[in-house]
């Protein structure tokens, strides 16, 4: 309400009671008056909410079951919604019917236009939980008077006849919560690890520097790759979900810690810290009540900007075949199908998850930039 | 001088060893030992292993004794040359891996100079003209390039090679040279190669370079030095080559230390889209067929050799800039 305020204030009197303003604001308030001016940042921020949206509620925004398959359906290209019927708004699809060419024996699908299949927004469809708990029937698309299985297929489906849309819906689940998972545990290491470097210096901050540049020095991938393929082949989903977000948090803390020293070192000469060690504060006062939330900022920033490497990391390595593994579901999970040259040639469409990545990543980066601006009060 | 060529020797010896022991337990992770997947894999390809030779090969790998004599020996084997066989080729890995790990050094070092070809003008222009349209473009495309895993790309240019041009972009070689021995007419056929993989490896690297370099140039550009060389009347051109550029090139080299082991990181995975012979697909069969004794010395062999090509930027960043020469850093 406060900000709202002030705000308005801004419109109303520019010049002096801004003056006033910036003076009695509080250091988040600061940070949140220069983020909004960065309009990339805040495009970013918004696209990552709506990625975060679809991964809670991905049940909602997938029409069908992702693991359903049906060869009868395998490869058909994205189908095109018409959205106008006779002069209104009116959204419907036609049928298709797939019958094999005689000549390559590749399956070819024909819409049949004699038949209308209302699509409706918000409709009936198969049950589900919202939140885990609250049953309900209603997803963003559905259509009428058919199975929405066998006739809507917004982004085609892939070998196995499964519709690829669904499936992109649970995999951003799947690969955006496991940017978060990694980045949290490499931020423990690195906010720890870091600190303890920065604060006390000396032998144990030499120590980890070395680790820190030995860890740096070594090609990443080849070691996921070695550490990935080294997991029991009988392990389950979760199992080698949590497996894969802690190999890739246990080398990707490094930047972190080194943001964390940084101002640590640079923290450790101010004068309010000094004055607080003359009065005599604890050492955990000092960290927690007078230097932390003076970096905590940066350190989000840091974070965010962490993100988009995990996501590749994971995505890479998924693509691979040593990430996740099938029925998981992610964006490099997608993309394995996608993996060659012929397969693409043929049904272009598998490629279309690599745009979710892509997007993904983009707007981390703006959003960590924005906040790396904002936080950073001498730019 | 001297005392930080000793500490960047330390360091690299050091950063060799935790490799070592790395790949070490890539090797132990799995369950069961490497004779006895070893034997698995001789029998499934016909030919059996006696007792005797089985008892041999263990006690030659010392796989009775502790870990670390294990490790010991593992490692006195690999300084003697000895890095094994690679079970699926029966052959020995210093056989299978030798080309690859060359032609894998070969593309990292192309790409990495195709990473500084693009990215210094780049970043000189972007910084003399910023808010420029030009400038916003590269920024632009930089930020594309920096969000686009490289196997993305790598498939995309496939893709766009295959439906568009009708060819394949893929492999390192003409089919005619695949076989054949080193002479100059392959190494300019491999030279003719080189592009693509070089820039797919490069583009992350370069977006990154050009925002360095932008920045750095802008700060050193609006220093009072800059003003007096103009004031004085020196061509705009020398203003700007003469100094800023070469302060702002410093972190240019030092960046290289990162570089290195993140281009050839993203060679292997590149490598498999394009059909590069390199070692990439070669860790990735090993790996999927648990071959992790091949697996283990090719992360070692990767790791040191980036260690290596590291040590020599470090050495060449001493050259171009004095303040680490005459020991202020």
């Amino acid at each position: 309400m406060a900000e709202l305020a002030a705000g308005n204030a801004e419109v109303a009197i520019p010049g002096v009671v801004a003056e006033d303003r910036i003076a009695v604001a509080t250091q988040w308030q600061l940070i949140w008056w220069r983020f909004r001016k960065h309009k990339l940042a805040v495009g970013g921020t918004l696209v990552l909410i709506a990625f975060y949206g679809v991964a809670l509620f991905a049940d909602f925004f997938a029409y069908v079951d992702p693991t359903e398959s049906e060869a009868q359906r395998s490869l058909m290209a994205p189908q095109p919604i018409h959205w106008i019927d006779e002069g209104s708004f009116r959204p419907y699809v036609h049928a298709l019917k797939g019958t094999r060419d005689p000549l390559t024996f590749k399956r070819v699908y024909v819409p049949d236009t004699s038949t209308k299949i209302p699509v409706t927004f918000f409709g009936h469809g198969e049950p589900w939980q919202l939140l885990g708990f609250i049953p309900t029937d209603r997803h963003l698309l559905a259509v009428e008077g058919a199975k929405t299985s066998e006739s809507l297929f917004l982004m085609g489906t892939d070998t196995h006849g499964r519709d690829l849309w669904s499936r992109l819906m649970y995999a951003t689940r799947t690969s955006m919560t496991i940017g978060l998972v990694s980045v949290a545990l490499s931020l423990v290491l690195g906010v720890v690890l870091g600190g303890v470097s920065g604060y006390f210096g000396g032998a144990i901050d030499t120590v980890i520097q070395r680790i820190i540049e030995i860890l740096r020095s070594i090609p990443t991938i080849p070691l996921w790759m070695g550490l990935a393929a080294a997991l029991p082949a009988d392990w389950s989903v979760v199992q080698v979900y949590f497996a894969i977000t802690i190999i890739i948090s246990l080398i990707g803390w490094t930047e972190l810690a080194r943001v964390v020293r940084g101002r640590f070192i640079s923290l450790k000469q101010e004068d309010f810290v000094m004055a607080a060690e003359l009065l005599g504060c604890s050492k955990t006062r000092i960290i927690f009540r007078h230097m932390v939330p003076s970096f905590i900022s940066h350190i989000i920033a840091a974070t965010t900007l962490a993100i988009p490497a995990i996501i590749i990391s994971e995505t890479s390595l998924s693509f691979l075949g040593l990430g996740l593994r099938p029925p998981a579901i992610s964006w490099g999970v997608l993309l394995q199908d996608a993996q060659n040259i012929q397969s693409l040639v043929i049904s272009p469409w598998l490629l279309l998850p690599s745009l979710a990545v892509i997007i993904a990543v983009l707007a981390f980066n703006f959003m960590g930039d924005g906040i790396r601006d904002a936080a950073d009060p001498y730019l | 001088m001297l005392n930080y060529i000793v500490r960047r020797l330390m360091l690299a010896v050091l950063t060799v060893w935790a490799i070592s022991v790395l790949s070490f337990m890539i090797i132990h992770l799995p369950p069961g030992d490497y004779v006895t997947s070893y034997i698995a894999s001789m029998s499934a390809s016909g030919s059996a292993v006696s007792e005797g030779e089985a008892q041999a090969l263990r006690e030659q790998l010392g796989l009775d004794k502790p870990i670390t004599v294990q490790y010991a020996k593992w490692m006195g084997l690999i300084l003697q040359g000895n890095f094994g066989m690679a079970m699926e080729w029966g052959r020995p890995v210093s056989d299978v891996i030798g080309d690859r790990l060359t032609l894998t050094m070969v593309i990292s070092v192309a790409a990495i100079i195709f990473t500084w070809g693009i990215a210094l003008p780049i970043g000189i222009y972007s910084a003399v003209y910023p808010y420029s349209f030009l400038d916003y473009a590269f920024t632009f495309i930089g930020f594309i390039g920096l969000a686009i895993p490289g196997f993305l790309l790598a498939l995309v240019v496939m893709y766009v090679g295959f439906a568009w041009f009708g060819t394949s972009v893929g492999g390192l070689f003409s089919p005619d040279f695949i076989e054949a021995s080193w002479s100059l007419e392959k190494v300019w056929d491999l030279t003719k190669h080189l592009p693509i993989p070089a820039i797919v490896l490069g583009v992350a690297g370069t977006a990154q370079l050009i925002r360095i370099m932008r920045s750095n140039l802008l700060d050193e550009l609006r220093k009072p030095y800059v003003m007096t060389a103009r004031a004085r009347g020196l061509p705009e051109y020398r203003v700007i080559m003469r100094y800023p550029v070469r302060v702002a090139l410093n972190p240019f080299v030092s960046t290289i230390g990162y570089l290195l082991p993140y281009v050839v990181s993203g060679s292997i995975i590149v490598s498999l889209v394009l059909s590069l012979p390199t070692v990439g697909p070669l860790l990735l069969k090993a790996l999927i067929a648990q071959d992790m004794f091949l697996a283990g010395t090719i992360i070692l062999l990767l790791g040191v050799m980036t260690v290596i090509g590291t040590f020599i930027s470090d050495m060449l960043l001493m050259w171009v800039d004095p303040r680490i020469r005459f020991g202020r850093e």
